[in-house]
């Protein structure tokens, strides 16, 4: 990089050395040639360790190619959230692996952020005995690696839970037993759809009474109980015409099979394990900063709540938390971003993640090493930055706006 | 500690990127140049390769390991074991970790060509089977419908169990799991109804039941598992070293040499033996390494039948015939190219 700058003075051959130093000396030449310095650098290094994956990949006799996601993966896969079988290809058990992390990452990040919460205000009530309590869990949770806790939820329900014959039931409909938890399997019958609508319609409904509520409150100062009432359309009217059109739905209940339940959604023990995990866990960070981010708010705040009239709970919903919330999202992304990448300790009790199908038993069956490896990075990498940019819109929003 | 897989195929990645060219030295001088022989086996399947109470790794894949460190480094104990599951196993061996693997790994097409690995024999003629409760009442594997089936992963038992089921049109529902030992942990708690996997692997498991007479062993074997040591591609000496040691130990067989009398029948100039054992002749300088290679590795170990029922064979508790394994004199598989 440094012909670039020599050339300009080929001229001035015997003034080089000093005409260097002088760019040199320059504050913002210098801070340019030490830029392009840095990524000549940067570029170098990468293109050495590309170089180096492409001879020794050369050594082995390997060639670099993604045509093997092209053939047929040759294995089955126990939860499938689309449709699979062993003749599918292994693009299609990566999507299968994908699905299956994305699920349980997705439940795992409501649970955590639900527990989190709760646990965090508790931690913060005047209750002693509570506040004690919340206190030794959080500890005893966070100070004990995820992975144990994955083991030892599922050797809990593996070694503990009853054999499928014994079961645990809850009226005969619901199973919990060592081959996971299985429910009966909603038939929506003739006539079902009206409720979906009804459903959409209550959306629609519960929207526009709440623009309608802040305006009355906005002009007339009139308080309506918004979230009961919400609550009370989204659920109630459904429900009306769910009853008003006859029932319209059955359940499949499942049976015993031979040797498993037949019929009904399963939850199979390892997506269980994982997710109840992976919640417990991340629920004691979360807690944590909850506490940290309401502490934070400055004791005046509660004072002049408490000196307009506001109760406690409205105070704490109207004045406290909103403004917690600004410190509570940015580590709060983190700890989503930490709970989808614990995710993939999945393949500790045979969870078929993304990390388990196509960066294992792909990998394993086709021998391509750096190729699985490069999809299993890139994925998270997609992953995480897709997390991160959704928590980093909803804080943007949450800011304080100045005016 | 299953993190392990992920970690290594990650390492893998990285000394793929970041492992210098080397100048092509062979497996040979780098053993040779450590003292030590670093070989890969199962993380435990009793008789095959496992730990005992000392902590000495044992059983058929452990001890050619020893016969091969034997022959090499002239002393069977210089073995650094690395333990690998089913997934682990081949990227420990490509990243340069291992320099061969002895851990009953069935030699199929692919693998040969195209995950670039030369299989050097078939040290066990295998084949996959399934293990399940008496109480359940299965007498075929026919009956398994709706069973849930506890698996090695990235083994080929995996590929031959979703063929099988598919090609009978049988239901099941996959428990994928790392290693035999974790898999018979979630066998013994009923997380799964049968457990597949090489028929000797099973044998070997149900023998470390506290009931073993409680379990069966369903007769269809689905699969043939020809198991065998495996090198990389590419380095054709060190191959033909753990060929011809293994070979050594077969031809031992036929010959009647013993760890024993290996000694006196080398003495006795007898012309087959003579050039096995290096009296006659010098086909060890070939292979580069000295006369008495075969010789150390059959004293150390004793030779193929010797190791076989001293690890698996009907007087231990885990009870295999030796069948297709029999010397091809007995009708079995097991034949030895000649010395000469």
């Amino acid at each position: 990089m440094s012909d670039n700058v020599s050339q300009g003075s080929d001229q001035q051959v015997s003034t080089q050395p000093n005409y260097l130093l002088s760019l040199w000396r320059n504050k913002e030449t210098r801070s340019v040639i030490l830029q392009i310095i840095t990524i000549a650098v940067f570029f170098a290094f990468l293109a050495y360790i590309i170089n180096n994956a492409i001879l020794n990949l050369a050594a082995l006799g390997k060639t670099f190619s993604f045509d093997f996601l092209d053939l047929p993966a040759s294995y089955d896969i126990n939860q499938r959230l689309i449709e699979y079988t062993s003749q599918s290809t292994h693009l299609r058990a990566f999507f299968v692996g994908l699905l299956n992390t994305l699920l349980v990452a997705f439940f795992g990040v409501i649970t955590a952020t639900i527990l989190g919460f709760l646990l965090g205000i508790i931690r913060l009530s005047n209750n002693w005995v509570a506040s004690r309590l919340v206190y030794v869990f959080i500890e005893l949770t966070r100070n004990i690696p995820v992975l144990l806790h994955i083991l030892l939820i599922h050797g809990i329900i593996v070694h503990i839970l009853p054999s499928p014959k014994q079961a645990h039931t809850l009226a005969d409909s619901i199973f919990l037993s060592n081959r996971g938890l299985t429910i009966p399997d909603p038939v929506a019958g003739d006539g079902f759809i009206f409720t979906v609508i009804a459903f959409f319609i209550a959306i629609a409904g519960a929207v526009y009474f709440r623009s309608w509520a802040k305006k009355k409150r906005e002009e007339e100062g009139k308080i309506y109980h918004v979230f009961y009432i919400s609550v009370g359309i989204l659920f109630g009217l459904p429900l009306l015409v769910f009853l008003l059109s006859g029932l319209p739905l059955t359940w499949h209940v499942p049976e015993m099979g031979r040797f498993n339940l037949k019929g009904g959604i399963t939850m199979i023990p390892e997506l269980l394990a994982l997710w109840l995990a992976l919640s417990l866990y991340t629920s004691a960070f979360i807690a944590e900063i909850v506490r940290a981010g309401i502490m934070a708010i400055n004791k005046g705040q509660w004072e002049a709540s408490e000196a307009v009239g506001l109760t406690r709970d409205r105070t704490l919903n109207l004045v406290i938390i909103p403004q917690a919330l600004r410190i509570i999202i940015p580590p709060l992304t983190s700890q989503y971003l930490n709970l989808t990448k614990n995710s993939s300790l999945a393949i500790a009790i045979g969870y078929m993640d993304i990390v388990a199908t196509i960066g294992g038993i792909t990998l394993m069956q086709t021998g391509k090493e750096m190729e699985t490896m490069i999809i299993v990075l890139f994925t998270y990498l997609c992953i995480s930055l897709l997390i991160s940019s959704a928590m980093n819109w909803y804080n943007k929003r949450l800011k304080l706006v100045e005016r | 500690m299953k993190k392990l897989s992920i970690a290594l195929a990650a390492c893998a990645v990285t000394a793929l990127t970041l492992t210098p060219q080397a100048a092509k030295a062979g497996t040979l001088e780098d053993v040779k140049a450590r003292g030590v022989l670093n070989c890969i086996v199962n993380t435990g399947l009793p008789g095959f390769s496992y730990t005992d109470a000392s902590g000495r790794w044992k059983g058929f894949d452990a001890d050619m390991c020893r016969s091969v460190a034997a022959a090499v480094l002239g002393d069977g104990e210089k073995v650094k074991y690395i333990p690998a599951t089913g997934k682990t196993r081949f990227t420990l061996l490509n990243s340069k970790e291992g320099d061969v693997i002895f851990r009953n790994t069935t030699w199929t097409f692919v693998r040969d060509v195209s995950v670039k690995l030369n299989f050097i024999h078939t040290t066990y003629y295998d084949g996959q089977g399934f293990m399940i409760r008496k109480s359940k009442g299965v007498k075929s594997t026919k009956e398994l419908d709706g069973a849930t089936v506890c698996i090695q992963t990235g083994t080929t038992t995996e590929l031959n169990l979703a063929d099988y089921f598919r090609a009978n049109k049988i239901s099941y529902k996959p428990v994928p799991i790392e290693s035999n030992e974790e898999a018979r942990k979630n066998y013994i708690a009923d997380r799964c109804d049968t457990y597949t996997t090489d028929a000797s692997g099973l044998a070997a498991t149900r023998a470390s039941f506290t009931k073993p007479e409680d379990h069966l062993i369903l007769p269809e074997i689905i699969s043939k598992e020809p198991l065998g040591p495996v090198v990389r591609h590419g380095d054709d000496q060190w191959a033909d070293i753990i060929r011809w040691t293994v070979f050594a130990l077969i031809a031992a067989e036929e010959h009647g040499v013993t760890a024993a009398n290996a000694d006196a029948m080398a003495a006795k100039k007898a012309p087959a033996t003579a050039r096995l054992l290096g009296g006659e002749g010098d086909l060890g300088k070939m292979l580069g390494l000295d006369k008495d290679w075969a010789k150390r590795a059959i004293k150390a170990q004793g030779n193929y039948a010797e190791i076989f029922e001293r690890n698996v064979g009907t007087k231990t508790n885990i009870g295999l015939a030796r069948g297709l394994n029999a010397h091809y004199t007995n009708g079995g598989l097991q034949y030895s190219p000649p010395f000469r």
